[in-house]
């Protein structure tokens, strides 16, 4: 809400300069958004008439005015507009005026001596752009300071209002809530009511009272709605933020800033018959004032005359009975109707004025008929016309049941001590009306607070009064409980500082992505989808991180990036029937060398291995009772031949592999891309260690070579060893791979490491050998593999 | 018998004319080898009469000893040498740059998010979440926004469908929070960080449709709007390690809190504002079956990439999200 400073202490009595009234505004909870001055600083200019102009005797475009400047004697000024001529009322700037970027001086202008300068609103600096010297009023007094002529000694101030402080959408209601912080006098204008000249009205029928329990409606006739607005008003409405549109347009819209009462002048000619305040039937449709033609809904309130919709109540009035030139006679409607009636109708129809957002936010419904006399008489004052009765139409109105506010609670939820005669003082100057028994306030809000139902809002009105800045800081005093702190459950930190150490640089991205990432990378046909996306690329919920990091990737690449190992730590999210499920994933990515360029080792692409080392970092591999299995198994975005579904005690956890090379090309990637994505949350629990005896006798180790079918998985021939629990044999590991000379063709060589112990006893050779021999028939047995020669 | 005397002085000069430890062996025999000139003379000591013996035998041995010492002593400069030779064939450059490994980094944000977790979990705060796809009910009616209130415009919300939005603030998270802890039971004292990612429907310089935010809460009998002071006061001259740093609050509405302050930190000279906060709303317990009577809470809200931005003196809020590996490694 835009309004001039000017305008608002005209209503109220404050001796605070614009800085500390803006700052009173802010800090009692009327944020002044913004404020500036409604004309740049400039000194010395006057109101001033030409009273002769003579062509300059050695220049074409010039001329030499006389000018009345309100001194004994007019002076000679040399001025070069197009518009200068005798008659001509303008500002002049006198010498020793600064005027905005220049200062004016005593000056012979080819030849001829000037005193001065008339100006146009450009160099004023009220306007960007002039055409010619700034034309005044015939009437205006020679010799004013153009500053108090034109006010400019003014401020636009904006407020941003909250949703609940409707009562501050007027100037008037902005000045009561100035009084009420400040303590000042409020000075509002006495409204009468205008005189009734007219016998003729209209009848009102208001078939919804509880939509619209209050309708005041009154004809004028015989006005002349082609006057021009005056002035002062067209100034305040400006300086509102508002055009001047045409006399009747502009008087509503006037009580509308000044009361914060929407009004609507029909022009009564075009009305046919009596009016009427109901729902819109089925069908019906209204041509609005923006030419925006709408089909009604059976919700929409609307005022109706005899043939149908004239306007959509306090939202807009209809294009057919509109005001114009022509209008002779109108129909003036102020009316109040329920927040709730108007709330979301307008935004529904993508639009929003100054009428709904007061209505949606609750308008003063005691003073209703305040607004439509104070509208007539300025009407009848500018217009002129014969006013009739007003029609009003009365229901229930919205009770303004008493609220109690105790003492004892507003201390306790203050955290501040305060006199009972503080409280009493303050509500007294948010004009509540109240009583007072034994500590406890029975406070009656006032018609124009749609705010005040609960203690707690009464609370807040003390101590917005009182002042925030009042309140101490105190710290809260508590009860010393430790926090529950398992030591089986890691923090997602603890994961993400592991990547870290691994390499991996963390990124956030949108969880909202594009369709095409999820139906081709991951074969998501029927992706979580956003009603209203920010851009069409963005339209989808994600079900893997993956999307994101490749996109990062390319962001990178295109940055002269040649490495980059990534993750990020996210919730994706699925739907399943009709619920909705997130799950927190982390999600790796590496692309590049493995280790950074450097001269200590030699250059080695990343590939599967490496990732799959950060992966088991990540689940905890070296930990007790954790069964980790990786199955071959495809996923569109994978390279079929190097993929791997993982297993964590049975349980699907995740995917490692190759980034498909189709989808490699796609992305213009130029080396292979590996991925990784896991269910955080079975990375989080840990086993809580337990002690075994750690024997003392030493183990035994034997290696041995075995040569099998290149098709068989190491990890199956690991389990398969682990499963049969072979009576001494403790461990068997991988040391080495190998395929070629001296293998036969599509066999491999698996070099094994075999650790044995007895825990009682120091093992001789032939019970070791007797147990190799037992591993190497399982192994013959189950893989068909032969010892290597 | 012979002076043998003079074998020391040659014994002297051929050791040290031997270079290696070779030489020196082949140069030893001379002396001491078993048909040494020293060995010899030890052996013809037989041929001597017994009262010669004893006079001669002690005459060799001043000398052998003479040049057994000569050939410890050359052996020891050899040996000194050779490792002098091989000490200086190891010598490095020390100046080398290390073996590269790999450096990662956690998002500007994630420090953020670990420093606010950590402060507040030092007073006792435990971290809560809740579900991004929040229903219209936890995001709004729960929180006292019921349909058509004007407050809901001021949201820019993400729908999903007629019931379900992207939340557009961490505050449901204390909803959800305070009904499942009385599920259980359990009754104030209740203290709770909820972060996580909000949406809302802004695009441009200064807004991102998906942000940060830290959502917290504290309920007990005796907690006041001035213990709300105290503590948003004390975490931000904690985080912002800046004793001097002092906390404006401002009159507000939020549907969910009352009395609603919007919080700005002294800041250059200025004021910034940094997140809403307020007492909770009554409704707000009703929904969740708290006495308002009995208990009271607090509740507030902050940015925490304004957070970020501040701490760290970042000036783009587009950074954080185009995740351009030359802004996220300066946070290592």
């Amino acid at each position: 809400m835009q309004f001039s400073e000017n305008w608002l202490r005209s209503l109220v009595n404050t001796d605070l300069d614009s800085q500390a009234l803006s700052h009173a505004l802010t800090m009692a909870g009327l944020e002044v958004e913004d404020m500036q001055p409604v004309a740049a600083a400039f000194s010395k200019v006057v109101v001033a008439k030409i009273i002769s102009a003579e062509k300059h005797p050695d220049a074409d475009r010039l001329q030499v005015c006389k000018v009345d400047v309100g001194l004994a004697e007019p002076l000679q000024i040399v001025c070069g507009a197009a518009n200068a001529r005798a008659g001509l009322v303008a500002p002049c700037a006198m010498v020793g005026a600064e005027l905005p970027g220049f200062s004016i001086k005593q000056a012979k202008v080819r030849g001829i001596e000037s005193f001065g300068m008339m100006c146009s609103s450009k160099e004023l600096g009220l306007s960007a752009e002039a055409t010619g010297l700034l034309e005044l009023d015939s009437e205006a007094v020679v010799g004013q300071d153009i500053r108090q002529y034109l006010d400019l000694d003014d401020h636009l101030l904006t407020l941003k209002l909250t949703p609940n402080r409707s009562d501050c959408l007027s100037l008037t209601g902005i000045a009561r809530d100035v009084a009420a912080i400040t303590g000042a006098a409020t000075r509002f204008e006495t409204i009468s009511p205008a005189a009734v000249e007219l016998s003729q009205h209209k009848k009102v029928t208001v078939a919804e009272p509880s939509a619209c329990p209050r309708y005041c409606g009154r004809l004028i006739s015989g006005i002349n709605a082609q006057v021009s607005t005056p002035a002062w008003m067209v100034k305040r409405l400006e300086r509102s933020g508002l055009r001047s549109i045409s006399a009747v347009v502009d008087i509503t819209n006037y009580v509308l800033l000044a009361l914060g009462q929407p009004m609507h002048a029909f022009d009564a000619a075009k009305l046919n018959g009596d009016v009427s305040v109901r729902f819109a039937n089925a069908g019906e449709s209204l041509g609005l004032l923006n030419d925006q033609t709408i089909q009604l809904k059976a919700d929409d309130l609307i005022i109706a005359d005899a043939q149908g919709a004239i306007a959509l109540a306090g939202i807009m009035g209809g294009k057919p009975t509109a005001v114009s030139d022509e209008t002779t006679d109108v129909f003036l409607e102020s009316a109040f109707f329920i927040p709730s009636v108007i709330a979301g109708k307008a935004r529904r129809l993508g639009l929003s004025t100054d009428s709904s957002y007061r209505f949606e936010r609750g308008v003063d419904f005691g003073n209703t008929r305040n607004a439509i006399e104070y509208a007539t008489t300025l009407i009848q004052k500018i217009c002129g016309g014969k006013a009739g009765d007003v029609t009003e139409v009365i229901g229930a109105l919205p009770a303004r049941h008493p609220v109690k506010l105790r003492m004892a609670r507003l201390v306790s939820v203050l955290g501040i001590t305060f006199e009972q005669q503080t409280v009493a003082q303050l509500l007294t100057q948010l004009g509540f009306a109240f009583s007072v028994v034994e500590e406890v306030f029975t406070v009656t809000p006032p018609s124009y607070r749609f705010d005040i139902t609960i203690e707690e809002d009464l609370i807040e009105e003390v101590a917005r009064l009182y002042g925030y800045d009042h309140i101490p800081a105190t710290p809260p005093v508590a009860q010393l409980n430790m926090l529950i702190a398992p030591e089986q459950q890691l923090h997602l930190n603890q994961l993400r500082d592991g990547l870290v150490s691994a390499g991996y640089q963390e990124v956030v991205t949108y969880s909202f992505v594009d369709e095409s990432w999820e139906r081709d990378l991951l074969g998501n046909s029927t992706p979580i989808k956003l009603k209203n996306p920010i851009a069409s690329n963005l339209s989808v919920m994600r079900t893997s991180l993956w999307g994101g990091l490749l996109d990062t990737l390319s962001y990178n690449l295109n940055r002269k990036q040649d490495r980059a190992y990534l993750f990020e730590i996210g919730a994706v999210y699925h739907q399943i029937a009709s619920a909705y499920h997130e799950t927190t994933r982390i999600s790796g990515l590496a692309y590049g060398s493995a280790k950074p360029e450097q001269w200590a080792e030699s250059s080695k692409e990343v590939d599967f291995f490496d990732v799959k080392a950060h992966v088991e970092a990540l689940l905890g591999a070296t930990h007790t009772g954790r069964q980790i299995v990786y199955e071959k198994a495809t996923h569109s975005a994978l390279h079929p031949g190097q993929s791997a579904r993982i297993l964590l005690n049975g349980k699907v956890i995740g995917w490692l592999g190759k980034l498909h090379p189709k989808w490699q090309q796609q992305y213009d990637l130029a080396k292979s891309t590996f991925l990784f994505e896991m269910d955080a949350d079975a990375l989080l629990s840990r086993h809580l260690p337990a002690y075994q005896e750690v024997s003392k006798l030493l183990p035994v180790r034997r290696d041995l070579a075995i040569v099998l079918d290149e098709n068989i998985a190491v990890q199956t021939v690991l389990s398969a060893v682990k499963k049969a629990n072979i009576p001494l044999i403790q461990e068997v590991a991988l040391f080495d791979l190998y395929q070629g000379k001296g293998i036969a063709e599509s066999k491999k060589s698996l070099a094994l490491s075999v650790l044995m112990h007895d825990t009682q006893k120091t093992l001789t050779d032939v019970e070791a050998d007797t147990a190799i021999a037992n591993l190497l028939q399982l192994l013959q047995n189950n893989f068909d593999a032969t010892l290597r020669n | 018998m012979a002076d043998l005397t003079h074998l020391i002085a040659e014994a002297e000069a051929d050791f040290a004319n031997s270079a290696s430890m070779n030489d020196l062996e082949i140069a030893k025999a001379k002396y001491l080898g078993k048909s040494g000139s020293l060995t010899d003379a030890l052996k013809g000591l037989g041929k001597l009469s017994a009262e010669e013996r004893p006079a001669a035998g002690a005459a060799i041995n001043v000398v052998k000893q003479a040049v057994e010492a000569a050939l410890t002593a050359r052996r020891e400069s050899l040996l000194n040498a050779e490792q002098a030779k091989q000490l200086a064939q190891e010598s490095i450059d020390v100046t080398l740059p290390a073996r590269a490994q790999s450096q990662g980094g956690l998002h500007p944000v994630t420090l953020t998010l670990k420093r606010v977790e950590e402060l507040f979990h030092s007073i006792g705060f435990e971290v809560a979440t809740g579900p991004e796809i929040e229903t219209d009910f936890y995001n709004f009616t729960a929180l006292n926004i019921p349909e058509d209130h004007p407050a809901r415009a001021m949201h820019d919300t993400f729908y999903i469908d007629e019931a379900n939005v992207l939340r557009t603030h961490t505050s449901p998270v204390q909803v959800r929070y305070m009904e499942n802890t009385l599920k259980t039971n359990k009754t104030p004292p209740l203290k709770i960080i909820a972060p996580g990612r909000v949406y809302r429907v802004d695009s441009d310089a200064t807004h991102s449709p998906m942000f940060h935010q830290v959502e917290g809460l504290w309920v007990d009998e005796d907690i006041s709007f001035a213990n709300l002071k105290g503590v948003v006061q004390d975490f931000l001259q904690k985080f912002f390690e800046r004793d001097d740093l002092t906390v404006r609050f401002r009159p507000s509405f939020f549907p969910f809190t009352e009395p609603s302050a919007e919080m700005d930190m002294s800041w250059n000279g200025g004021w910034l504002e940094i997140g809403g906060c307020g007492m909770v709303h009554p409704e707000v317990f009703k929904h969740v079956n708290i006495d308002s009577e009995k208990y009271r809470g607090f509740a507030f809200g902050l940015g925490v990439e304004r957070l970020t931005m501040l701490r760290y003196g970042v000036n783009d809020l587009r950074h954080f999200f185009n995740n351009d590996l030359r802004f996220l490694s300066q946070f290592r």
